[in-house]
């Protein structure tokens, strides 16, 4: 197993992302919300990073910044050599080296589950459509999605759209993959699967992940890194090294060094997520 | 559709409990219409309608007439000429006016202004200033439709899930593209609801319309469309004449929702699956 696993993991080199000391202060004129407190974050190239905070905390808004959605107020963000934002810009390009799989997916659904695979690839233009529709069968039938080509989005699972969704964003070849809680709304037990399936394709396509969750357990099994967020102003609280070797199966949820992580790891949680509460932060 | 699965719809549930309905209905209003002879004393409102007998007696000696079915075609060429007229001019307006601001900030407040105006007051002003009498029933026809569609694309287009755009604008989408892949698809279930619903309001407008202007520039009971054969029958003092164009409506509408709902669910094949 570790052998193989091995063998998949080609070194990864493009991807790193260097948050520095970035400020993002909603309406500054007005109530000032200050977000995102001069946070600073390093993620080498093809490392999973767990984001991990209270619900509210201004993690999401990292997230739009990193992809282009949003401006942040003062600091820089990297990806590689590239500056995406900083004092000329305050507003990064998104771009398919960023791609991001949203809480509640944001697959078209007028759009078969093989087509919005091909989107990203179609949109670029650089190959032609038999050849995009090849790629994009294939990437399927690698993801276990083979059959639902055809199927609109709105006849599967919620599971199987979550898969379909992460493949879409594959296609495009990104650096980095950036999940705002894609998970949040599946019950605990397809959950589990989801988290399987993601680190299989994970180890095929190795690519830098910036995850953002609030489900320690989903954090730990998945990342070699969790950034405990403090509550808003949101900003690196503590940081976890998760040194259970990669490639993981279920099995390492019942192993002692997961619980040992997950203990030193729930009380720093806790207590944000008590200021949070005390604060009166709403859901989101 | 094959015949057995025609013969199941045909006798399905749901459809022997529409049946049974109308057939009850029917036997419902015969009776009424018939209370004076039948108890001897008249039951109020059903008593003073004709009875279906001479309803459906009235309608066959029609079925061979040129002039009723002149009536069809006239009520049909000007709902459709409104309603197309509606749709083309409609879905482009309500669609510019979400993805451009300054442009809904000035058309907005007028159309708003313009839109609680009933289609029907629209009749004299429309006579006066259409050239002929068959422009203003197709322009007051289009109102009907016009403003419904308007709104229902317009409303559509400006709730798109936001993480659609930033999805397409991330995978490199143009605007042009964004436009055309999914601002376009995303408001085509309220372009088919719009529609529909515009459909429906046209056929009330058209038949109020024809009424109220006479019927249109051919004059006297052929050309004048069924809402002047209903008015016409009025007149002549021809009670079934007026129940035959009421159902001829019905049937006319009904036929006409029934072809877009096909269309829309051949434009919008995602929907089936909800």
């Amino acid at each position: 197993m570790n052998m193989m696993g091995e063998e998949m993991q080609p070194e990864v080199t493009k991807g790193a992302i260097r948050i520095e000391d970035v400020v993002k202060i909603y309406d500054p004129d007005g109530a000032a919300v200050m977000a995102v407190d001069h946070c600073s974050i390093d993620i080498p190239a093809g490392e999973i990073c767990m984001i991990v905070g209270p619900s509210g905390c201004g993690k999401t808004t990292l997230l739009n910044a990193i992809a282009g959605f949003h401006d942040v107020t003062s600091g820089h963000i990297y990806l590689d050599d590239e500056m995406l934002c900083g004092p000329d810009n305050r507003k990064a390009e998104p771009g398919s080296d960023r791609i991001v799989v949203f809480q509640n997916g944001a697959l078209f659904p007028w759009k078969t589950n093989l087509e919005n695979i091909a989107f990203g690839p179609m949109m670029e233009g650089k190959l032609s459509k038999s050849e995009i529709y090849d790629k994009a069968r294939s990437m399927m039938a690698d993801a276990g999605l083979s059959g639902t080509e055809n199927s609109y989005p709105g006849e599967v699972s919620s599971g199987l759209r979550r898969r379909v969704e992460i493949v879409r964003a594959l296609m495009n070849d990104p650096k980095v993959l950036l999940f705002d809680e894609p998970y949040r709304a599946l019950d605990s037990l397809t959950k589990s699967v989801m988290h399987e399936a993601l680190l299989e394709i994970y180890y095929k396509n190795k690519v830098t992940i910036f995850f953002i969750t609030h489900d320690l357990e989903e954090a730990i099994f998945l990342g070699h890194r969790l950034i405990i967020m403090s509550s808003r102003p949101c900003k690196p609280k503590k940081i976890v090294d998760v040194d259970i070797p990669h490639p993981r199966d279920y099995s390492v949820l019942t192993s002692p060094r997961f619980r040992e992580i997950m203990n030193e790891a729930k009380g720093v949680v806790h207590e944000e997520a008590k200021k949070a509460f005390d604060a009166g932060e709403k859901e989101g | 559709m094959s015949l057995r699965t025609f013969k199941e719809n045909l006798f399905s549930k749901g459809a022997l409990r529409g049946i049974a309905a109308i057939v009850i209905f029917v036997i419902i209003w015969e009776v009424g219409a018939r209370s004076e002879q039948i108890f001897g004393f008249r039951v109020p409102f059903l008593g003073l309608v004709p009875p279906p007998s001479s309803v459906f007696v009235s309608w066959g000696g029609l079925i061979g007439e040129p002039s009723y079915w002149q009536s069809w075609y006239m009520s049909f060429v000007r709902v459709f000429t409104g309603f197309i007229a509606a749709v083309l001019i409609g879905i482009p307006l309500g669609l510019f006016m979400a993805v451009n601001k300054t442009f809904y900030g000035m058309a907005f407040p007028s159309f708003e202004v313009l839109r609680p105006i009933p289609p029907l007051a629209w009749v004299p002003a429309s006579i006066i200033f259409w050239p002929t009498q068959e422009m203003s029933i197709a322009f007051v026809t289009f109102l009907g439709a016009f403003y419904t569609i308007v709104i229902n694309v317009l409303g559509g287009a400006k709730s798109i899930n936001k993480q659609f755009l930033q999805a397409a604008q991330s995978m490199g989408a143009s605007q042009w593209d964004i436009f055309r892949r999914i601002i376009f698809p995303a408001t085509l279930p309220s372009i088919v609801v719009g529609s529909a619903v515009g459909m429906g309001i046209t056929w009330e407008v058209v038949v109020a319309a024809e009424m109220i202007s006479g019927g249109g520039s051919s004059g006297g009971g052929a050309g004048g469309g069924l809402g002047f054969f209903i008015w016409a029958s009025y007149v002549g003092g021809s009670y079934e004449q007026i129940i035959v164009g009421m159902i001829s409506i019905g049937i006319a509408g009904y036929f006409s929702s029934e072809l877009l709902r096909q269309l829309g669910g051949y434009l919008t094949p995602w929907l089936k699956t909800r």
